[in-house]
């Protein structure tokens, strides 16, 4: 994806726009993600990861309206990925129950919800 | 004790049917009028079971997933997820937390926790070779009365 780029992708019961720009891949994710459209967003949102190379992945969740374990999975993995390039992941606009599920899967220990964590998850 | 109502239904293990299990377990439910967050938490809960049975059980062949929900007095309902793919050896390991059989797919292994966390109770019964049923149940909350449904005092008891 070039600089400013934009695409937009369905995968399954969910969706996802990816743009560039100032270092940061905006991927917003809209629907619902599960397993069926999981690995679609997984395989989008890595090629564009690595044809950008960007500073910072913000992973977008004020469009999901459902979100299963699949998303915690996609979480760690891009996470990882982040790690691994030198940059770093954030998550915003998660609802308070993909927060709840979130904790769940321990993601709040993760430094990935920026400087407002501790009130998004009622520390 | 028998239910006041129930359904089934089967369906091939394609990721396609994760979606519509979920949507048809809320939709057999809503009569019963559960909170948001009750629908929520059961719709997110026969997502993770249904998931295991198409990336686990049937991970190998394709097969039939059934999905059975009952409802009980006391607002108790009961959904089962049953498989006939290739079961499960050690049920307490498959159990633990982030315990999967398919790290490559980035599976978080949080599906039972999943469904620990969002039901009162869950039992899951498998064979090696013959498949595996997850039968979660729970308590639905009192349904909230609505002031403006209720019948209006009469101006005697009003003074």
């Amino acid at each position: 994806m070039s600089a400013n780029g934009f695409e937009t992708v369905c995968a399954g019961n969910s969706r996802c726009s990816i743009s560039f720009s100032d270092q940061i891949l905006n991927v917003r994710l809209s629907g619902e993600i599960d397993q069926s459209g999981a690995g679609t967003l997984r395989e989008k949102i890595d090629r564009a990861a690595e044809s950008c190379l960007p500073q910072t992945l913000l992973l977008d969740f004020s469009g999901v309206s459902f979100m299963d374990s699949s998303g915690i999975g996609l979480i760690m993995g891009r996470y990882r990925m982040m790690q691994t390039m030198g940059g770093e992941l954030l998550v915003a606009g998660a609802s308070p129950r993909i927060l709840r599920l979130m904790q769940l899967g321990g993601l709040d220990r993760l430094p990935i919800f920026g400087a407002q964590s501790g009130a998004q998850f009622g520390a | 004790m028998k239910p006041i109502n129930s359904m089934s239904l089967t369906f091939d293990s394609v990721p396609e049917n994760e979606g519509f299990a979920r949507s048809a377990a809320a939709g057999f439910l809503a009569q019963i009028d559960p909170t948001v967050e009750e629908l929520c938490d059961i719709r997110t809960a026969v997502s993770e079971a249904v998931t295991n049975s198409i990336v686990h059980g049937y991970r190998t062949f394709p097969g039939k997933i059934r999905l059975n929900a009952r409802i009980y007095p006391g607002r108790k309902i009961e959904i089962t997820v049953s498989d006939r793919g290739c079961g499960i050896e050690n049920i307490p390991q498959a159990m633990e937390p982030l315990f999967t059989t398919d790290p490559e797919g980035e599976r978080s292994g949080l599906g039972f926790s999943v469904m620990q966390s969002f039901m009162d109770q869950i039992r899951v019964t498998s064979a090696p070779g013959k498949g595996t049923s997850v039968r979660m149940i729970r308590t639905l909350s009192a349904p909230e009365t609505d002031p403006a449904l209720q019948p209006e005092r009469s101006s005697e008891e009003q003074l």
